[in-house]
């Protein structure tokens, strides 16, 4: 299961709205072993490109350096889908190489709807899981175990 | 001295989980031939028989080898090389 607060949701949903109809790509780092997404950064697409989207090569090692200094991993990789749905494409998985991430696919096909779902890709295997939105981490006291479920 | 190779998680099963190993040669190729030596398996995890793996990034110091030569890149003891799968798809 995906955990996630709603600011940072929010801002994966806005960044891919904002680069519609290209792909918007990034990540957000949180502390190493602790699958939080606490640090939202939003990555340039260096495709440019509504089917497709690759992170910078410079921007790539700038991201994984400054993860390493502050001893954080790529807990959510997220990218969108501008016309299709929210869910990962034969690229994605032969592409995917962070088997311990949190892949969130989120698509912008419908203006007034955004999709947004959660995958593990591990190996070429793809598993939907479930996300559940907080308000926020601090405290770590979910308030009913549904109420803040996104529904699928 | 040596030139300190940093590994990606998704390459660590080749290195016992080490996060860096330590290598030598005059080129990337060589360097990359030397781990293998050592680190069997993880070359082809880099290379194909077109060179570098299209969404296997590698850096010297601070620049991607395919703006400098490659795998023909000239590398020496003291420099730092970083490997990094592309983060991509459609």
């Amino acid at each position: 299961m995906l955990r996630i607060d709603r600011t940072t949701y929010d801002q994966i949903v806005a960044h891919a709205r904002r680069d519609h109809p290209d792909e918007a790509c990034g990540v957000v780092a949180g502390p190493a072993g602790s699958d939080r997404p606490e640090r939202f950064v939003p990555m340039l697409n260096a495709a440019r490109s509504p089917t497709f989207y690759e992170f910078d090569s410079a921007d790539l090692l700038a991201l994984y350096r400054e993860m390493d200094h502050r001893d954080e991993e790529p807990v959510v990789i997220y990218h969108s889908h501008t016309a299709t749905e929210a869910y990962p494409s034969r690229t994605d998985v032969s592409l995917a190489q962070e088997p311990g991430a949190h892949y969130v696919l989120v698509s912008t096909r419908e203006p007034d709807h955004t999709e947004f779902r959660s995958y593990r890709i591990v190996d070429g295997e793809v598993a939907e899981e479930e996300v559940e939105v907080v308000e926020t981490f601090s405290g770590e006291a979910p308030t009913s175990p549904n109420e803040e479920s996104v529904p699928r | 001295m040596s030139i300190e190779v940093r590994i990606p998680t998704i390459l660590r099963q080749y290195t016992g989980g080490e996060k860096a190993v330590d290598g030598s040669g005059a080129t990337l190729a060589e360097l990359i031939d030397d781990l293998e030596s050592r680190h069997a398996g993880l070359r082809g995890r880099l290379v194909d028989e077109k060179g570098l793996r299209r969404f296997v990034n590698v850096y010297l110091n601070d620049e991607d080898v395919r703006f400098l030569g490659g795998l023909e890149t000239s590398v020496k003891d003291g420099d730092n090389v970083t490997v990094l799968p592309a983060v991509a798809g459609g």
